[in-house]
């Protein structure tokens, strides 16, 4: 069960449009690399907007697995399990000048 | 005196230790808290450096704000040594089970030839306006007088600016830079409350003065009406204590992270999204930066602007205002501040999220032995990119 179970993926609001708008989806996998891979094949607009075409996190994305960046720990080989949070934070520019 | 008055002082004195200015400032030097209950036209003739200053006729109300342990050594000290010589009784019977007077009080410390200074002073509108910061220990008169005293600029006069300055000019801040080269605009009311419909038109930094001194006629404001760029940057920025981040775009995002790092000048980090805001601080070389968390910007059609996609008015009001509070706090040195911490605000949810940040040892801009020159870097939005590790980094 712990390397099959659900691991719930926020989805920042700059992103939600690609998940039919739900700001929390499920995914499974045992490692990071894993669950944004499940991630892009369950919806696959956003898939390319977190990940490069080799599956490395793209540089204006942060994945956070705990509260703690993928970037401080293994990166996409970060492993993860059942119960895990996953947070996508993209860059925001806004300040709303205009 | 009545022979009653003097018998209770003796019996007073005989209840309580008495040190002279010599013992007085050993146990200052260990850790002591010096309390001075003096009146305020006292105090502002001079002061044990410091000492706390909380009024004989106040002093139990207020001294387990300003002495919470009682197991603390106290020093109390007045003019003569009588006064504190009736508050350390008191204190005594409050708990305190370590307190001394000054045998002698502040002109005897003088007399001794100990070390004393005049301590800037408020005026008394100063005082009834800042009232209630001086009633916090955290605050306090040491504290408004370090508020007076900070220079702060503040990127954008816009949503998150707007309310920064608002609370920053109430807050006694007394310099106040604002950098924007936008006017007044009736679209920008539904979130920027600095500004006014009968100022539209108007150069939104003139507008934001006209609000922050009707606050507060006593801050200097100083306007830029310009766009933020990196042959202006580095001389803008030097004049500052505490550089506020509500752009509205990643190139001057960008060039503040870099020019801060460069200046090592705190960089209040916010921004905003339809329901959602970031908020945090990059201390340069003590925490991340914004370009540890975000090597480059997105490309533009994955990053739409508010004026493409919109922001609820009141978002903004929130993220600005955890600017400000973040900007005092740094001032002040009190708190925990937002460092190696993002934190996110879903207003739709209302839900406050907390994520730990750490610096990036290989950052471009602020890791170990990095020096960037940002005459070499193209601040436009879809770029921004550090030119020696955009090709090198993967």
């Amino acid at each position: 069960m712990a390397d099959t179970g659900a691991i719930s993926v926020a989805i920042p609001t700059p992103m939600r449009r690609f998940t039919g708008g739900a700001a929390n989806v499920a995914v499974t996998g045992t490692t990071l690399a894993e669950a944004l891979v499940d991630l892009g094949q369950q919806y696959p607009d956003l898939g390319g907007r977190i990940v490069e075409d080799d599956g490395r996190i793209r540089r204006f994305v942060n994945i956070f697995v705990n509260g703690s960046n993928a970037r401080d720990l293994q990166g996409e080989s970060t492993p993860v399990k059942a119960g895990d949070e996953l947070t996508v934070i993209p860059a925001m520019a806004g300040g709303t000048g205009r | 005196m009545s022979a009653r008055y003097n018998e209770i002082l003796q019996a007073t004195k005989r209840a309580i230790r008495e040190v002279d200015a010599t013992e007085a400032r050993k146990l200052i030097d260990q850790g002591a808290a010096a309390v001075d209950v003096r009146e305020q036209d006292e105090v502002d003739q001079g002061v044990v450096p410091g000492s706390i200053h909380i009024p004989r006729g106040f002093l139990e109300q207020r001294i387990e704000d300003a002495v919470p342990e009682h197991s603390q050594t106290v020093v109390v000290y007045c003019a003569g040594g009588v006064r504190s010589a009736f508050a350390a009784k008191s204190l005594n019977e409050l708990g305190y089970t370590d307190v001394v007077s000054l045998a002698g009080g502040f002109n005897g410390w003088k007399n001794a030839g100990e070390a004393w200074h005049v301590p800037a002073t408020l005026t008394s509108d100063q005082r009834r306006r800042y009232s209630r910061h001086l009633l916090i220990p955290e605050v306090g008169e040491a504290g408004q007088h370090k508020l007076i005293d900070a220079k702060v600029l503040l990127v954008g006069a816009g949503g998150l600016g707007s309310p920064a300055a608002l609370y920053l000019a109430a807050a006694g801040i007394g310099t106040i830079g604002i950098i924007d080269a936008d006017t007044v605009d009736d679209s920008n009311l539904q979130r920027q409350v600095a500004h006014t419909l009968d100022r539209v038109g108007m150069p939104k930094v003139e507008s934001a003065k006209i609000a922050m001194q009707g606050l507060n006629p006593d801050l200097d404001v100083v306007t830029y009406q310009v766009r933020l760029t990196k042959e202006n940057a580095l001389d803008i920025f030097a004049g500052y204590d505490v550089i506020v981040d509500g752009a509205d775009n990643f190139a001057t995002r960008y060039l503040i992270n870099d020019v801060c790092v460069l200046l090592d000048k705190p960089n209040v980090h916010g921004s905003v999204f339809r329901f959602e805001g970031q908020a945090s601080v990059f201390l340069p070389h003590q925490g991340p930066c914004y370009r540890c968390l975000f090597p480059d910007p997105p490309p533009p059609e994955l990053a739409p602007s508010c004026a493409e996609a919109g922001v609820l008015g009141v978002l903004p009001g929130t993220i600005g205002l955890l600017q400000a509070t973040e900007t005092v706090k740094l001032i002040l040195g009190i708190g925990e501040p937002l460092v190696g911490r993002l934190l996110l605000y879903d207003a739709l949810a209302t839900e406050f999220r907390e994520l730990r940040l750490k610096r990036n040892p290989a950052c471009p801009v602020c890791g170990d032995g990095a020096h960037v020159d940002i005459s070499t870097i193209e601040y436009t939005d879809a770029v921004c990119a550090v030119p020696s590790l955009a090709s090198a980094a993967d």
